[in-house]
């Protein structure tokens, strides 16, 4: 256990070390922030003092190297548009989207994983096929599109749930959190849904695949043969044996939720890390950008790693490595 | 000179039940209350619905607020955000003409500048403002470090600061400089006592972010909203709304849908997609302003080919052809400006002639928009000797200005037909301003907004010259000693009515040597629900207390 961890974290590292070398160039090479956010009236000595108090007019080698001896002191750097830590910046945002992601990963679980089965246990009913004819919509619909036509729909011809931003917060242990009052929830339906959508399908799918596979495995049959109920079998039998794979694609699909929630957090104007990123991109805020993807390569790490112990919960055949068997 | 009726209510063409105004029609308790109201069944309702409405404005704004602190990024978006919270020193009108705010002042020579404050000015914290706090905003900008775009450029030609009295403050320049106004104008005062060790974070909490403004802060919520509150004890008298949120909405169709929802009231920067629509919704009005801003291309003059010009076979040109004035006045006679504003702009536009747009301080109107006349152009460009044309390429920023990129591709079609080969070349502005820095291009797409022609004109067309900060954005590498001593003349002129006389000659001279290629005025738009009228401003600036209940 301990041996794997450690090669875990060797292993992050080496990708951390190389990721802030090649975002750090990538921003390099478009271009200086000082060209888009200087006051159009700065005369030449102007723009060359914002530069210099940047940092900007050292070679690239040496902004690099300033950068790392920052960021092996805990220092990323401050943003070059807000004048606060990055890392303050990011963490400001993230609970936003981490709400979302994880309201999202539960409407995909609470709805994905029942329907899925419903429509492995009767694929050739009707509702068995409208299960998977509705996973085909939400696989191959542009989340962008889906998001405006939620909009439209319940918000400006309905006039049920507000269009945009995030509702009311309360504080929890520090952290804002919307959910938890009737305000929020009304905010987050929809970009939740919205978010949920493509995971959703992927759960209906996987699990109609895994439950249409072991219902014809011999163990099904003979629990049946024993006279257990359909009931009992499904739940002991079959659910637990396709969870794993599941389980898999949940944590995967988490990392990505969180990373990828950019579409609908622009769509939805909801104050999320995605949002940041973007708004980061446009001007440049190389410090916000080198964070913000350090902390999601870190994130995806750790989800990782989490997925590997969900599995030897779930089954005890799985031992992880380092550990012998 | 055609001008876009400013502040003018758009009448609804369509009924209320016909075609897509009904479609679109949100369906919220407000609108709910307003029929009712027009129907007459409910007079109290109405009175208490109108009261309640008049309480609050909810705005959406069209980019992020980066931070709270007054003085660190001078870029629009901030300042839109700051300045219901501060004040300036300078106020400037609807027309972007500096007006007395919190301070009047006088010139005893061209060299001072002697502001009188108001007296029983309040900061939110219910001190007053005196000369003290005066003289540290003035400061705080040339301490500030680490800002990609600060403000020390408008405080920097004050070379002496003196507090005659708690209410007198006596600014000198080294030498006279008319623009001061103008730059004061953008500098927001901060109460000392709250600011003078205050961070950044401490602004965006609100600890800091103590003004004079007719609102104080409630909460900045990066990304998200502003909440701001009435200030009781405000100068200039009690604006209608207690409570304003400021929403930041970038994305433009989110924007509009919000609107059309009835989540918010009101909007800026309506997208010219949108526009026919709103203004079919009987639940809307619009309001409209030429904005300061002008479209223009810049033509590289100095160097010998310039990059991307070539002959049409593809060898380089023996010399620049932009350095001749028939070329660049054929260029521009090659542009039907107006079915540019008509179609590609949707109306959002009128063809310039000018450096900067009609009500800005030193537009000259005598300057007409060159006409559309591809005959003549053809003509010009034969006598310069380039009969069969020559090939160029026109770059241009695809996110900056409203339908930038389509705007370049007409133009680029317009001087095709004259025999000039036009490829675009489009990007994101976060490349395009480090390329044209660096000086990449041969003819240039750019947009200007500023409250004086000659305070533009001195960045953008005098003979480029470190030492004296002049020609900062002259791509052009355009050098005129004539335009320049007209320029250096009218900035150093103190009395306004003499400086705009030089300021506009400057405009004449520069429109009529075809220094550059107007193309258009930018038209700004707000949109909000019935029932609001706002006072729309030249500078493109939403302000909720310039918003009022009809």
């Amino acid at each position: 256990m301990l041996g794997f961890f450690l090669r875990r974290l060797l292993q992050s590292v080496t990708v951390l070390f190389a990721m802030s070398a090649l975002v750090f160039a990538g921003v390099y090479a478009i271009g200086n922030p000082v060209d888009i956010l200087i006051n159009p009236q700065a005369d030449q000595a102007e723009i060359a003092r914002a530069t210099a108090a940047l940092g900007l007019d050292q070679p690239p080698w040496r902004q690099y190297w300033t950068f790392l001896s920052g960021a092996f002191a805990g220092e990323l750097g401050k943003s070059f548009v807000s004048n606060v830590p990055a890392v303050h910046l990011i963490l400001e945002r993230m609970p936003a989207t981490v709400e979302l992601a994880l309201t999202a990963t539960l409407i995909a679980i609470g709805l994905g994983i029942p329907l899925g089965l419903l429509a492995g246990l009767k694929p050739e009913s009707w509702f068995g096929r409208a299960i998977m004819a509705g996973s085909i919509l939400g696989f191959s619909l542009p989340t962008f599109w889906v998001g405006l036509m939620l909009i439209m729909v319940f918000s400006v011809e309905l006039g049920w749930l507000p269009a945009t931003g995030r509702g009311a917060t309360v504080d929890v242990l520090g952290v804002e959190v919307s959910v938890l009052t009737w305000d929020g929830i009304r905010h987050i339906l929809m970009p939740a849904t919205n978010l949920a959508l493509f995971k959703l399908s992927l759960l209906i799918r996987l699990t109609r695949a895994g439950t249409r596979e072991a219902l014809a495995q011999d163990y099904v049959r003979f629990a049946r043969a024993k006279g257990l109920s359909m009931r009992r079998v499904v739940r002991v039998h079959v659910l637990k044996n396709i969870l794993i794979p599941i389980v898999t694609v949940i944590g995967l699909e988490f990392g990505s939720v969180i990373a990828f929630a950019i579409v609908t957090e622009t769509i939805f104007a909801w104050p999320g890390m995605g949002k940041l990123l973007i708004d980061s991109i446009n001007v440049l805020d190389r410090p916000v950008i080198v964070a913000y993807l350090l902390i999601i390569v870190a994130l995806f790490v750790l989800i990782n790693f989490l997925v590997d112990l969900a599995y030897t919960a779930l089954d005890p055949r799985v031992r992880l490595a380092g550990r012998t068997s | 000179m055609e001008i876009a009726p400013s502040s003018s209510p758009h009448p609804d063409p369509l009924p209320a039940s016909a075609g897509r105004g009904a479609f679109w029609r949100p369906l919220s308790v407000i609108h709910h209350s307003f029929l009712a109201c027009l129907a007459g069944l409910a007079v109290p309702i109405c009175l208490a619905a109108a009261a309640a409405g008049a309480a609050e404005l909810r705005i959406g704004l069209s980019a992020d607020v980066t931070t709270f602190d007054p003085h660190f990024v001078a870029a629009q978006p901030n300042l839109t955000a700051q300045q219901h919270v501060f004040d300036s020193l300078v106020r400037t009108d609807e027309r972007s003409r500096p007006v007395p705010g919190i301070a009047t002042w006088a010139n005893p020579d061209p060299l001072t500048w002697e502001f009188t404050l108001r007296k029983g000015v309040k900061f939110h914290d219910g001190s007053e403002l005196t000369a003290e706090d005066v003289v540290f905003s003035l400061e705080r900008p040339l301490g500030i470090t680490g800002s990609p775009g600060g403000y020390a450029a408008y405080v920097r030609p004050i070379v002496a600061k003196e507090i005659v009295d708690r209410y007198t403050v006596r600014l000198k320049t080294a030498t006279p400089y008319g623009a001061l106004l103008q730059d004061l104008a953008e500098v927001m005062m901060v109460s000392k006592k709250a600011a003078a060790r205050a961070g950044a974070q401490d602004f965006d909490s609100g600890k800091a972010a103590i003004g004079t403004g007719p609102y104080r802060l409630v909460r900045f919520a990066r990304g998200d909203r502003i909440e701001l509150a009435r200030h009781g004890e405000y100068w200039g008298g009690r604006t209608p709304w207690t409570k304003v949120t400021l929403h930041v909405l970038p994305s433009d169709p989110v924007r509009t849908a919000a609107l059309l929802s009835g989540q918010i009231d009101a909007i800026e920067h309506v997208p010219s997609a949108d526009l026919a629509k709103l203004r079919r919704s009987p639940d809307l009005r619009l309001e409209q302003t030429v904005s300061w801003r002008t479209i223009f291309l810049h033509l590289d003059q100095y160097r010998e080919p310039p990059p991307g010009v070539a002959a049409k076979d593809g060898k380089p040109l023996d010399r620049n052809p932009f350095k001749d004035a028939r070329v660049r006045r054929a260029l521009s006679k090659a542009i039907n400006r107006s079915a540019i504003a008509g179609r590609v702009m949707e109306g959002l536009a009128l063809p310039a002639g000018n450096i900067l747009s009609p009500s800005v301080f030193g537009h000259d109107p005598a300057v007409k928009p060159e006409p559309y006349d591809p005959e003549g152009a053809k003509k010009l460009l034969a006598e310069a000797g380039y009969p069969d044309g020559f090939r160029v390429t026109l770059a241009t920023p695809n996110n900056r200005y409203i339908n930038d990129e389509q705007v370049a591709q007409a133009v680029a079609q317009m001087f095709a037909r004259i025999g000039v080969a036009t490829r675009v070349e489009a990007m994101p502005l976060s490349v395009y301003f480090g390329k044209a820095r660096n000086r990449e291009f041969g003819v240039a797409l750019l947009g200007w907004g500023s409250r004086a022609a000659d305070l533009a004109l001195r960045s953008l067309l005098v003979t480029a010259n470190p030492e004296k900060g002049y020609g900062a954005w002259n791509w052009a590498g355009y050098a005129n000693p004539k335009l320049d001593e007209l320029v250096v003349q009218s900035l150093g002129t103190v009395d306004p009515a003499r400086r705009e006389a030089l300021a506009r000659s400057a405009s004449a001279l520069a429109a009529r040597e075809v220094a550059f290629i107007p193309l258009h005025y930018q038209v700004v738009t707000w949109a909000m629900r019935k029932g609001l009228t706002y006072s729309a401003r030249t500078d493109e600036f939403t302000f909720a207390h310039f918003f009022k209940p009809q």
